[in-house]
């Protein structure tokens, strides 16, 4: 019943009306950026966040999350009439929803996308609603040790399911810490790693000129380089009855790809690695696994449709719960809200729901808006966002490096880091060619500033013995399984080289 | 693409080495009473990066890594062309913007995309280009009272007559 009275008054919170015209802004946005191939919420979310610091906190995260939505349903807009996926969340969403549109049915395709999403936020968020205060009031007994065997859990999680090549892995997660660590030593307070003497390099690197290099500078780069042909789009005829026709064709032919996504998309959301686009992958091999005709996978199922798009939008509320109860993200989205949130002098984990419930209840009930405004928004103005589709990218890429100079800027105040930010993004377009993962790097710098402290505390706590993080109640459980997730590729790889061998023989 | 593996992990060994010799500056070791020493932390993760790479190079020699075993370039003529043409851009874009203004660089780079490299008609480029950085200056001066880098002192008769508006 408490928990009852907490969300009507987050919903009163996020019915408020600054909180709800930032809403409706976000979810439009989100839906765009989701929608033009290159951009994921990721990158609407790194760009946008330094134009956010105008508005108080509360609201500023509102607005974030709503852009977190937006893009989940939008990502399928581009995957159904183009083809092509608008953000990596919906790869899986053009297996199916290409073959509906080739066949003339592109409005059946929208509207289960769209239906999908829905029932994946609802049933995520009531699943949320339900586990985050429960989940919060556990972790509030947690000392250092716990913190930081958690941060490893977070990592871990990167290197045995992240589904990359480990040591690229495991340098990117390297790299971002070191990252972090640049600045001054928070103990000693001496300067630390000012690279080549540059003063710039005294008040650290600020995670944004990363993000923002990477998923802003970077990313379009790599897009400008991939999709060098011509994109043909599908014409997408709506009108109100067949709206309605659809969202019952939708219920009857995709109800149990919606019952598959929403469910294992919100607990693959939850692990740092996993989140959306693995999640939305998985949602759909098994509803093809288990459906009664998996031939017809592949070939314009509206089942097809509906898991990935259920699920990416579950995984997106899924991946809030460590972030907002722990303090660790579920995805690379919320690492840079979590970051943001540092920036707005809040501290992410379970104290959150104690210190500052109005704000926690406020997101939560603006869960529950934000995920019918965007089916609102998106069923209504299908046929302006197919139109604008059409935009050339040359319009586009142009306004996303301006806004990433701007945003970069805005963030820190100063040219050195805008120069940084655009070494990171040079970089960050030769790495991935070189198939090096970097969201990693990203969930590491953020990171970084709360694992050195709990590793240093704690082991200064045991005088030095890293025994501290086994022996403890909590840590000592979490340090087991991240070792497990850590040595999880080595199993594989011993399996694999058995298995050869017995072939061999 | 084989050789570019090579060299990505080169460079990024010589960088974890720098980071690990940046890093002996503060205590490395574990100072008693005092817990590990303010370089102790990213020396260890350095150390892991240069391990890291010489894996990467390890399995690039034994050509198991995807990108080992491709044959393909890193860039083609046409990608070098834009990587050129657009990153020199965006170059050019920052080093502009102590001299004309965050503005006045944004206005170029604009142009520059949009009529040079998007081949869109004089009309259409000269109106995204004046009114976007239009926009953003009210929107990050006046709304957000953030102040953009102003450039070179000739820019200032310009913006002391935008101020009037905005104040």
């Amino acid at each position: 019943m408490e928990i009852l009275a907490l969300l009507s008054s987050g919903l009163l919170e996020a019915l408020q009306p600054i909180n709800l015209a930032l809403i409706l802004i976000g979810v439009t946005l989100g839906l765009f950026i989701g929608m033009m191939p290159g951009l994921g919420s990721v990158n609407g979310v790194a760009i946008l966040l330094p134009i956010t610091f105008l508005v108080p906190p509360a609201s500023a995260i509102i607005f974030l999350a709503a852009i977190y939505y937006g893009a989940m349903y939008g990502g399928a807009i581009s995957s159904i009439t183009l083809g092509i996926p608008g953000a990596s969340t919906a790869v899986a969403t053009t297996f199916d929803g290409r073959p509906l549109a080739m066949k003339g049915r592109a409005s059946l395709a929208l509207v289960t996308a769209a239906i999908a999403s829905f029932v994946g936020g609802t049933v995520s968020i009531i699943l949320f609603t339900l586990f985050a205060p429960a989940l919060a009031s556990v972790a509030l007994n947690f000392g250092a040790p716990e913190v930081f065997a958690l941060m490893l859990l977070a990592f871990a999680t990167f290197v045995g399911l992240g589904g990359d090549d480990i040591p690229k892995t495991v340098l990117s997660i390297c790299l971002g810490l070191v990252f972090a660590a640049v600045g001054f030593d928070e103990i000693s307070g001496a300067p630390r790693l000012v690279f080549f003497d540059i003063t710039g390099f005294l008040h650290g690197i600020n995670f944004l000129v990363l993000a923002i290099g990477v998923y802003g500078l970077g990313e379009m780069l790599w897009t400008i380089d991939t999709t060098r042909g011509k994109i043909t789009s599908t014409e997408a005829k709506m009108s109100v009855r067949g709206i309605a026709a659809d969202t019952k064709a939708s219920m009857t032919r995709g109800w149990k790809g919606m019952s598959i996504g929403s469910t294992l998309g919100f607990f693959v959301g939850i692990l740092p690695a996993a989140g959306a686009t693995p999640g939305s992958l998985m949602a759909y091999g098994i509803a093809k696994m288990t459906a009664r005709d998996p031939e017809s996978y592949g070939k314009g199922n509206p089942d097809g449709v509906a898991a990935p798009e259920a699920a990416n939008n579950s995984a997106s509320t899924g991946s809030m719960l460590p972030m907002l109860t722990l303090g660790i993200p579920g995805s690379p989205t919320t690492a840079i809200l979590l970051g943001g949130m540092v920036i707005w002098g809040l501290t992410p984990g379970p104290r959150l729901f104690t210190d500052e419930p109005a704000f926690v209840w406020g997101l939560i009930g603006s869960f529950y808006v934000s995920n019918f405004a965007a089916l609102v928004i998106n069923l209504s103005f299908i046929p302006l966002f197919i139109w604008m589709l059409r935009m050339p990218f040359t319009i586009l890429a142009p306004m996303i490096f301006v806004l990433s100079i701007v945003g970069g800027y805005a963030a820190t105040h100063d040219m050195h880091d805008v120069w940084l930010m655009l070494a990171f993004g040079l970089s960050a377009f030769f790495l991935r060619k070189f198939d090096y993962p970097l969201a990693p790097a990203v969930l590491a710098i953020v990171l970084g500033p709360i694992a050195e402290p709990t590793l240093r505390q704690s082991l200064l706590l045991s005088s030095g013995d890293p025994m501290i993080f086994f022996t403890r109640p909590i840590s000592g459980p979490i340090m087991a399984v991240a070792i497990v997730f850590i040595l999880l590729p080595l199993f594989a790889f011993l399996r694999r080289r058995g298995r050869a061998r017995s072939h061999g023989a | 693409m084989r050789r570019g593996e090579f060299i990505t992990a080169g460079i990024l060994a010589v960088l974890s080495l720098y980071m690990m010799w940046k890093s002996t500056e503060l205590e490395i070791g574990y100072i008693a009473d005092e817990g590990p020493g303010g370089g102790a932390w990213p020396f260890w993760l350095s150390a892991i990066m240069l391990i890291c790479t010489a894996l990467i190079a390890y399995n690039a020699a034994r050509r198991t890594s995807p990108p080992s075993r491709s044959t393909e370039p890193v860039l083609d003529a046409e990608g070098r062309k834009m990587l050129v043409l657009v990153f020199g851009g965006i170059f050019a874009f920052v080093a502009l913007v102590n001299v004309i203004s965050m503005y006045g660089a944004m206005l170029l780079f604009l142009f520059y995309y949009l009529w040079f490299l998007g081949r869109h008609s004089l009309l259409l480029s000269a109106t995204i280009s004046i009114v976007t950085p239009v926009v953003f200056f009210f929107f990050f001066e006046a709304l957000m009272r953030v102040t953009m880098p102003k450039g070179m002192r000739f820019t200032e008769p310009f913006y002391n007559w935008l101020n009037t508006i905005i104040y």
